[in-house]
């Protein structure tokens, strides 16, 4: 266990390092969301006036769920073309042979998704905060809105350190986004699931993204719901794409590391 | 060779290596289709908005596409340029007696090529789902006009960028530039619908918005004089600036020494 930490310690040190004094890797991963949220927050706030909208907080809350949640999934995806770098410039090679326990570089890498995001998740919140973002959840709503969106961190990191580890080129990028840019925007992303258009609710309602946007949305606007569904669906996910990021490591070692 | 055999030559060329990359046109030809989906499936409630234009949000959308299809093929074609830099091929031409108009034409005319394949895909995939062109069969063609020239604009532009740094990864880096532009315009609601006054305000001093206004008035309104003077003016116009600057950086970058 001892190696294992100490591998992810140093691996996730190494990528927070490197996202944070490299500005082309620094900059996007802040800027995205920050623009996504202006757009959808700003220009589509006469949304909230649509019949049958009815969210307490105002739509700058209800937009800023989502733009989180999307931060989170795409800190973890960014993270997975760190690997792919790491494969296609050696270092992983050199990585693998010198971890006493290679489970850990994965840890690791989790450590420098997690960190990535929580500098987003900041400037994200400081920046609706400032715009007037209303708040309706106490402070435990507010924790479990944050975990929540960790937990969505964790789904996009393993999903694409699987797909990273067994395609080692940046070729795989389109396989590592698109899944993850194609499951948030299949669901509810600027109406509630019950104002979209009949095919895309049908859709929308047996993605999982829902249950997290709409358990987010409720705990924002201290009103709490679909939570135990919410954390149940991100740890469901989070077990069966473990299995698919260590497989992914496996497959790696076995190609060895190159 | 005359000038028009050498400007062929290299739009052939140009529209053969796009085909030859499936990422380059499939990207252009899916990805602006899917957005309008999501979008249309997400904001269709924004139609019963007071004052919304019209009861259909894909009649709305269909102008999206237009535009960012555009800027998939202007950055793909830029990058291809940047890469003839890159790998001396511009060079080796300098080499030969080719005019350097034929080179920016040449290219030009491939990204124009792949805008109208883009165009007619884009209208196709419209009318295939129910969205009826208000302005009529020869509004379908002043789109097609119009379309020309936007992805000309935006394709002077990606040409300038290769050719001012010869690099595909700045190239690259303009992606987002240009998304900017398209995201903060009148892509998802009427100006005078838009709440936030900063957004509108930024929205109505954005020529992108123009550019849609004038393909969406052809689809849900039909004749709006206004808006087509506006969106070809602003189309030309940057087309203009685009290839006055873009020849200039040619005659730099094919200096013969």
């Amino acid at each position: 266990m001892r190696n294992v930490v100490s591998v992810a310690l140093a691996v996730g040190w190494r990528m927070l390092h490197n996202n944070f004094t490299t500005p082309s890797l620094l900059i996007p991963g802040l800027a995205f969301p920050m623009f996504f949220f202006v757009a959808f927050a700003g220009g589509l706030s006469r949304v909230n006036d649509v019949p049958g909208f009815q969210f307490p907080v105002g739509y700058t809350a209800f937009q800023f769920v989502f733009v989180l949640l999307q931060s989170a999934a795409f800190a973890g995806v960014f993270t997975g073309f760190g690997i792919v770098r790491d494969f296609e410039t050696g270092f992983a090679r050199r990585l693998m042979v010198a971890a006493p326990d290679r489970r850990g570089i994965l840890l690791g890498y989790g450590i420098g998704a997690l960190g990535r995001w929580a500098l987003t998740a900041t400037v994200l919140t400081c920046v609706a905060m400032i715009a007037g973002m209303e708040v309706g959840g106490n402070g435990v709503d507010i924790f479990a809105l944050y975990t929540l969106a960790a937990l969505v961190n964790v789904i996009g990191l393993l999903w694409s350190a699987g797909v990273a580890m067994r395609f080692r080129t940046l070729q795989a990028a389109p396989i590592m986004q698109l899944p993850v840019f194609l499951s948030l925007f299949f669901a509810p992303v600027f109406v509630p699931v019950e104002l979209l258009a009949g095919w895309l609710e049908a859709i929308a309602r047996l993605n999982p993204v829902t249950l997290m946007l709409e358990a987010g949305r409720s705990l924002i606007a201290g009103d709490p719901a679909h939570i135990t569904g919410a954390f149940l669906g991100a740890l469901t996910l989070i077990l069966l794409f473990s299995v698919w990021a260590v497989r992914g490591l496996r497959k790696a070692e076995a190609a060895g590391g190159g | 060779m005359n000038l028009t055999s050498q400007v062929l030559h290299l739009a052939r060329r140009s529209v053969i290596r796009t085909i030859r990359q499936p990422a380059n046109w499939i990207t252009p030809l899916v990805f602006p289709l899917a957005l309008m989906a999501v979008n249309s499936g997400g904001l269709d409630a924004a139609t019963s908005l007071p004052g919304f234009p019209t009861d259909s949000f894909i009649a709305f959308f269909l102008a999206f596409p237009f535009i960012q299809g555009s800027l998939f093929a202007t950055v793909n074609a830029g990058v291809d340029l940047a890469r003839d830099i890159q790998t001396g091929f511009l060079n080796r031409l300098a080499l030969t007696p080719m005019q350097s108009a034929a080179l920016l034409v040449g290219h030009l005319g491939g990204v124009i090529v792949m805008g109208v394949v883009q165009a007619a895909w884009y209208l196709s995939v419209g009318l295939l789902i129910g969205v009826r062109i208000e302005a009529g069969p020869l509004g379908m063609l002043v789109i097609f006009v119009l379309a020309v020239f936007i992805v000309l604009a935006f394709g002077s532009f990606g040409a300038l960028a290769a050719l001012r740094t010869g690099s595909t990864e700045a190239v690259h880096s303009l992606f987002p530039v240009f998304f900017v532009f398209l995201f903060i315009s009148s892509m998802n609601l009427p100006r005078n619908l838009i709440e936030t006054e900063w957004f509108q305000v930024a929205a109505s001093l954005n020529p992108v918005s123009y550019l849609i206004e004038a393909i969406r008035s052809l689809v849900i309104v039909g004749w709006d004089e206004q808006a087509l003077v506006l969106g070809f003016s602003i189309s030309i116009g940057l087309a203009i600036v685009g290839l006055t600057l873009s020849s200039l950086s040619l005659r730099t970058r094919m200096a013969r020494t």
